[in-house]
């Protein structure tokens, strides 16, 4: 196989490169998980779309089921204790929820991608950085020796790894934080993916280091013409990075917009409250942060009305028994809410 | 009983200046062997710095991971030993402190810690919990008052006092984080450090906590060291911001001064990594984006420490540790090139 080709795209940065190709087709997915205590209601009929080379974001707070509607794509939720209570994902015209282990092995890795929050809990410690580079370059490009050898160096420059033919010997502990990232990356570009999902993975680097990775994935997605998800609680990240910004609250999505409208005019009141609670380093008032009274639901009961019903400054009797559903306020901008946060009256 | 606000100390006999910290080193020991231990190395986690947190005011410490913020802040307090340098609380030299001082300066400083799942004992309940620095101090010698105490301590931090015989792992991470607010408060402290108190908390969940915090310190007159690696918190709550990488102080000045006019090349590149939400502002920012990570404080580079990341960096800044000096009143920095 030619390998020069392969690795680097024929298409040029990714503006234009971009195009409206459905890559990526989620409809109403929801997971449980039955534990002792009851049932986790973690996902609750998320639908959205992705388009080849989009990067798209998804922001919430922990628990609020991002890391959890991923992993269920990927098929990677143990089943029991969990189950995919219903949903179709069409990835490329095929359903990702109804194809079997062997198929879904295929995929994983070669076609989507997952770079995961800790490096060091996601790499295994007993092996080398080396061993475990080659591992996708052997299973999915079925290279040789030889090949993969000088692919995983050539990875490994790649994101940015100084003194690559030496530092693959090392292992994991002998990496510091962001390197164990970058090898990480690395690993999930191995085989160039047409979708990266990216979770939280600057979420346990320091912000010199974030940075540094930010750029990289960036640097990465237009020179490769990816898709990427990106799923985090920093929105303060995803500002610089996504195209669109999926918002999700209690394993529901309550605001679908441009990356612009999200910070720019937040129609959803928890996207709202939740821009009013972040410390701003360009601001210089001094005002009292907004804080979110109380805390998000309890998964373990089922979800009946608004899920932030209980924490709105907006809420109305409506809002307590009636889940509202996901409509189109605005073009491509969608809240799940009965209220028009600007005037205050229902919509 | 009430809460009153603590009797303050009579501050003008000590000039405004509640902390003193002058040169401090902290070292941690490598050693080798079994019985024949030998010191084979020294990792350098705080290596000279001098400041001053005025009386009232929140000083914030920050710096990326491993740069010492926390050793700086554990040593004030004496949670551990100092290898050299001076730290002065109140007028009294923490190092030869008579063990009544000491006791007492236990008692006026206290400590938040960053994990609130780790910093609470999960077989106590929370009355033991807010209780034990009453308890050991010997503040309130009747079990009934201490009870009372701690039911006033949960209203003023926000929790309901119903949940006084819980135990930690029913509580979520902000309820947790508030219990060990309340324990901190319990012993009617003056001065407080706070070790990334918000870092392990959701963004909803940060500022009610650090609206609690700002609340108390109104309340009560309390000085923070307030040690974090989020700058944009570190804007909304610090005075004055100290600057911190690899075991020295690089910058320390006002809050507005240090983001408007920031001077060391690690504080310019520090604050242009910090993310803003706002995407048109994202965009058009011009960002330095630093190369390599931290080098070890085992064996820290030459000279000035940051030279081998620095983007200004001169032949000069391998060999001359740079001089602590103040810049304008008030602006301190540690740099050949400014």
């Amino acid at each position: 196989m030619d390998f020069e080709t392969h690795w680097i795209p024929t298409a040029g940065p990714f503006e234009t490169i971009m195009n409206n190709n459905l890559l990526l087709d989620v409809d109403n997915l929801s997971t449980r998980f039955h534990i002792a205590e009851g049932t986790v209601y973690a996902v609750n009929g998320v639908s959205f779309t992705l388009n080849e080379c989009e990067s798209l974001a998804v922001v919430g707070e922990s628990g609020c089921g991002k890391s959890v509607t991923m992993l269920s794509l990927m098929g990677l939720i143990p089943i029991p204790p969990g189950e995919i209570a219903s949903g179709q994902a069409h990835y490329r015209g095929r359903d990702l929820l109804k194809l079997s282990e062997n198929e879904l092995e295929h995929l994983r890795g070669k076609e989507i991608a997952m770079i995961f929050q800790d490096p060091m809990t996601a790499l295994n410690p007993v092996l080398s950085i080396e061993r475990q580079l080659r591992e996708p370059l052997r299973v999915h490009l079925g290279m040789d020796e030889n090949a993969s050898r000088n692919r995983a160096i050539e990875l490994l420059e790649l994101v940015g790894i100084p003194d690559a033919p030496s530092r693959i010997k090392a292992y994991p502990h002998q990496f510091s934080g962001g390197m164990r990232q970058r090898a990480m990356i690395a690993m999930a570009l191995s085989c160039t993916p047409t979708l990266l999902i990216a979770d939280e993975p600057t979420t346990a680097l320091d912000v010199t280091i974030q940075a540094q990775i930010t750029e990289l994935v960036k640097r990465l997605r237009d020179e490769l013409g990816m898709a990427i998800i990106w799923i985090t609680h920093d929105l303060g990240v995803v500002a610089g990075l996504a195209e669109r910004v999926l918002v999700m609250y209690s394993g529901f999505i309550v605001e679908e917009a441009p990356v612009e409208n999200i910070y720019e005019d937040p129609r959803h009141p928890y996207t709202q409250a939740l821009l009013a609670a972040l410390p701003r380093i360009d601001r210089r008032r001094h005002d009292r942060l907004k804080s979110i009274p109380g805390a998000p639901p309890n998964l373990l009961i089922e979800p009946k009305g608004c899920p932030f019903a209980a924490r709105c400054e907006l809420v109305i009797e409506r809002c307590r028994h009636e889940n509202p559903k996901l409509e189109l306020v605005a073009p491509r901008h969608s809240i799940a809410c009965w209220m028009d946060v600007n005037t205050g009256k229902p919509r | 009983m009430t809460l009153d606000p603590v009797q303050p100390t009579d501050y003008a006999s000590l000039g405004s200046n509640l902390i003193q910290v002058r040169n401090l080193v902290k070292h941690f020991p490598i050693t080798q062997g079994l019985i024949f231990e030998k010191q084979v190395g020294a990792v350098k986690a705080v290596d000279g710095i001098s400041f001053e947190i005025r009386h009232g005011e929140t000083l914030g410490l920050v710096g990326e991971s491993g740069c010492g913020k926390t050793t700086a802040g554990r040593t004030i307090l004496a949670l551990y030993p100092i290898t050299s340098g001076e730290v002065i609380v109140a007028g009294i030299p923490v190092k030869s402190a008579t063990k009544e001082q000491m006791s007492k300066f236990r008692q006026k400083a206290q400590m938040i810690f960053q994990d609130p799942y780790a910093s609470l004992n999960p077989r106590w309940t929370v009355s033991a919990i807010i209780g034990e620095p009453i308890r050991v101090h010997h503040l309130l010698p009747s079990v009934q008052e201490r009870d009372e105490r701690v039911h006033e301590l949960m209203l003023l931090v926000g929790l309901s006092p119903r949940l006084i015989n819980r135990f930690p792992h029913e509580f979520s991470g902000g309820q947790r984080q508030r219990i060990g607010i309340a324990r901190a408060l319990a012993s009617n402290p003056e001065f407080i450090v706070c070790d990334e108190p918000i870092s392990a908390l959701d963004v909803s969940i940060q500022a009610q906590v650090v609206n609690l915090l700002e609340d108390l310190q109104d309340r009560f007159g309390l000085t923070y060291l307030f040690i974090a690696h989020d700058l944009s918190m570190v804007r909304h709550i610090c005075d004055r911001v100290a600057v911190m990488y690899l075991g020295v102080l690089v910058e320390l000045t006002d809050r507005e001064e240090l983001y408007e006019n920031p001077l060391h090349p690690y504080t310019q590149a520090l604050l242009s990594a910090v993310p803003i939400p706002d995407p048109k502002k994202d965009r058009l920012r011009q960002r330095v984006i630093l190369t390599g990570d931290v080098p070890s404080p085992i064996n820290p580079p030459s000279g000035c420490r940051f030279h081998p990341r620095c983007p200004i960096a001169k032949e000069h800044c391998q060999r001359l540790v740079p001089e602590w000096r103040e810049i304008k009143p008030g602006h301190w920095v540690a740099c050949h090139e400014v």
